[in-house]
């Protein structure tokens, strides 16, 4: 149908996870506001699996385009896939994930369509018939709300943990539809030689517990005292500007505007004084738990709890304390 | 080689932030600027490639009178040549509306090899302009770049790394190639006092509408899709509880009321 919400899939090969359906939650809700139906699409070499996933988690149908040549993710292959689709189906919207993927594959489409879009966004919402997107800017101290009147679909990217997961029925079933479409590999401009795993195991973006180190660390070995409270809590480490500018940590565990925007459920926050642009970065966590030794630190302004002392003894203390409650 | 630098002035990180509310845009000329921390490493990987492959670079931004200020700082670290992309129907543009006019003005500056931009400004924080221009102009898109690890002019060619979630990915791709560089890639370089007042004497050209052939319906706030109808501040987090006490007893309170979130597995 003309107003229906359609949500972009993403993976990588065909590897997917429970986060690659996330959107489905919200999609869902706001096709039952313009009463039309929530679908999924995805491009790949072969999305058979995911076809059946989209659907446990809510879609109705997914539209879907494969090929030898949509192998590995490629921003234009994607892309132009994508952009046929939308252009041919004129959903009323398609939201992406607001990942590397998904904000590229959207603004690109975008582009080729001819709209502006909406990045980022974490409200959505149905109002007289016209979907409004709200976002934060500058560094969180704005939330801005937008329109995209003239454009038909309209493109999103969505925060990743905006909103909740959406509920998995594996007995729920529906419609894959099949575009034949295809990209010559000659037209393409990019080819993919490598990719190099990450040593980083748990991703900061879709990290529901995260530890953060700050300049209060004082140095290095600092985050092996962090990493054992992540671990314990089977979360990432993040840290502050000063602390990878310090060359203690790499800039891929970078919170903050110039790091990456996280939304975990748990942000507990070590030697980090909470300037602005790191607050920008991880205000919206349901729970944040400052450490410092300056109990003037802005930090415990933004703080769910506070603790007033230094990591070295609090945060050994919570890793002994949680070993026991947990049984680990 | 022909490398182009797309530069975004924003209002500095520390700044207070004003909105003209009922126009929905920032009121951008009462505020102390900087050059987006994001488009400094572009510029720094500008002069790296200059420095590694030869060639000219072409600063660019889109923005008013006041943007001069970015671009003297670009021809301060050695820039060869800028433009200021300024026209009342400009104004208001949305992502693509800005990604248009940056487009044109590749296209006119003409036989770019490598466009840099920063990764996202640190004001709208859109981070899609990059893709866009690569989308427009249907060169290749080459997002979030962490290393340039080869160019190879003669052959149009070109090897990045690019940071994606859960690692890196090596690309090769044709050129031109817009790249959008992130945070770390290298280490920008501060102008020399030289540098400074040399740029503080250049008359900086201006490209309009006219100038890049632009339709000034597709643009500004006439062309964009895209409108904000709606500027808030959301209500501050308000200080929760600073809990006093001896170390252990602070500390099972905190391991309780965490562990009563369900959230720990």
């Amino acid at each position: 149908m003309a107003n229906d919400v359609w949500v972009y899939i993403e993976h990588k090969g065909g590897n997917i996870s429970p986060m690659s359906f996330e959107l489905l939650g919200i999609g869902k809700t706001l096709a039952n506001d313009l009463g039309s139906n929530v679908c999924a699409f995805a491009i790949g070499e072969n999305v058979g699996n995911i076809a059946n996933e989209a659907f446990s988690y809510g879609a109705t149908k997914m539209y879907a385009v494969e090929g030898e040549v949509f192998k590995s993710f490629r921003s234009e292959a994607y892309a132009k896939a994508a952009t046929f689709l939308l252009d041919k189906y004129k959903p009323e919207v398609a939201l992406f994930r607001a990942t590397t993927q998904g904000t590229d594959v959207a603004a690109a489409s975008a582009a080729q369509l001819g709209f502006g879009l909406c990045t980022d966004s974490i409200g959505l919402a149905i109002d007289g018939g016209q979907i409004k997107m709200t976002r934060a800017a500058f560094g969180g101290n704005f939330s801005v709300t937008v329109v995209n009147e003239k454009a038909k679909p309209q493109i999103a990217t969505v925060r990743p943990k905006a909103f909740a997961m959406p509920e998995k029925d594996a007995s729920k079933s529906g419609e894959v539809v099949k575009e034949s479409f295809s990209v010559a590999e000659g037209d393409l401009n990019t080819k993919v030689l490598e990719f190099l795993q990450s040593e980083v195991t748990i991703n900061l973006v879709e990290a529901d517990i995260i530890v953060s180190g700050g300049r209060g660390l004082g140095n290095e070995d600092g985050f092996k005292i962090i990493k054992e409270l992540a671990d314990m809590l089977g979360g990432a480490v993040g840290a502050s500007r000063a602390a990878v500018d310090s060359g203690w940590i790499s800039q891929e565990q970078q919170v903050g505007q110039t790091g990456k925007t996280v939304k975990p459920k748990i942000y507990v926050a070590c030697g980090i004084s909470g300037a602005i642009q790191h607050l920008a970065g991880m205000r919206t966590a349901d729970c944040i738990v400052a450490i410092n030794k300056d109990p003037e630190a802005p930090i415990f302004k933004n703080a769910t709890y506070g603790i007033v002392g230094d990591y070295k003894q609090v945060v050994p203390k919570l890793v002994e304390t949680f070993k026991v409650k947990l049984n680990k | 080689m022909k490398i182009v630098a797309c530069i975004k002035q924003v209002p500095d990180t520390e700044a207070e932030i004003k909105w003209d509310i009922p126009k929905g845009v920032l009121k951008r000329d009462s505020i102390d600027t900087i050059t987006n921390p994001f488009d400094e490493f572009a510029l720094e990987e500008a002069l790296l490639t200059k420095e590694n492959y030869d060639g000219d670079i072409v600063a660019i931004t889109m923005g008013p009178e006041k943007a001069d200020d970015v671009l003297r700082n670009a021809l301060a670290l050695t820039v060869n040549e800028v433009y200021r992309l300024t026209d009342d129907a400009f104004a208001g543009s949305d992502t693509f509306g800005t990604a248009s006019v940056l487009a044109a003005a590749i296209k006119k500056i003409g036989d770019a090899d490598v466009i840099f931009c920063g990764k996202q400004s640190t004001d709208g924080s859109t981070g899609v302009v990059g893709a866009e221009i690569a989308s427009i102009l249907g060169y290749s898109p080459l997002t979030y770049v962490s290393k340039i690890r080869q160019i190879d002019a003669a052959n149009k060619k070109i090897v990045v790394e690019r940071a994606v979630e859960g690692g890196t990915e090596v690309i090769e791709a044709k050129l031109p190639a817009i790249i959008s560089v992130i945070k770390g890639i290298n280490e920008p370089r501060l102008p020399n006092l030289m540098g400074i007042r040399k740029a503080a004497k250049v008359a900086i050209p201006v490209w309009n509408a006219d100038d890049l052939g632009i339709d000034k319906g597709k643009v500004g706030t006439a062309g964009s899709s895209t409108k904000v109808v709606e500027i808030t501040v959301p209500p501050p987090r308000g200080a929760g509880e600073i809990l006093k006490g001896e170390l252990d007893e602070v500390v099972n309170i905190v391991t309780d009321k965490l562990i009563d979130m369900k959230v720990i597995k």
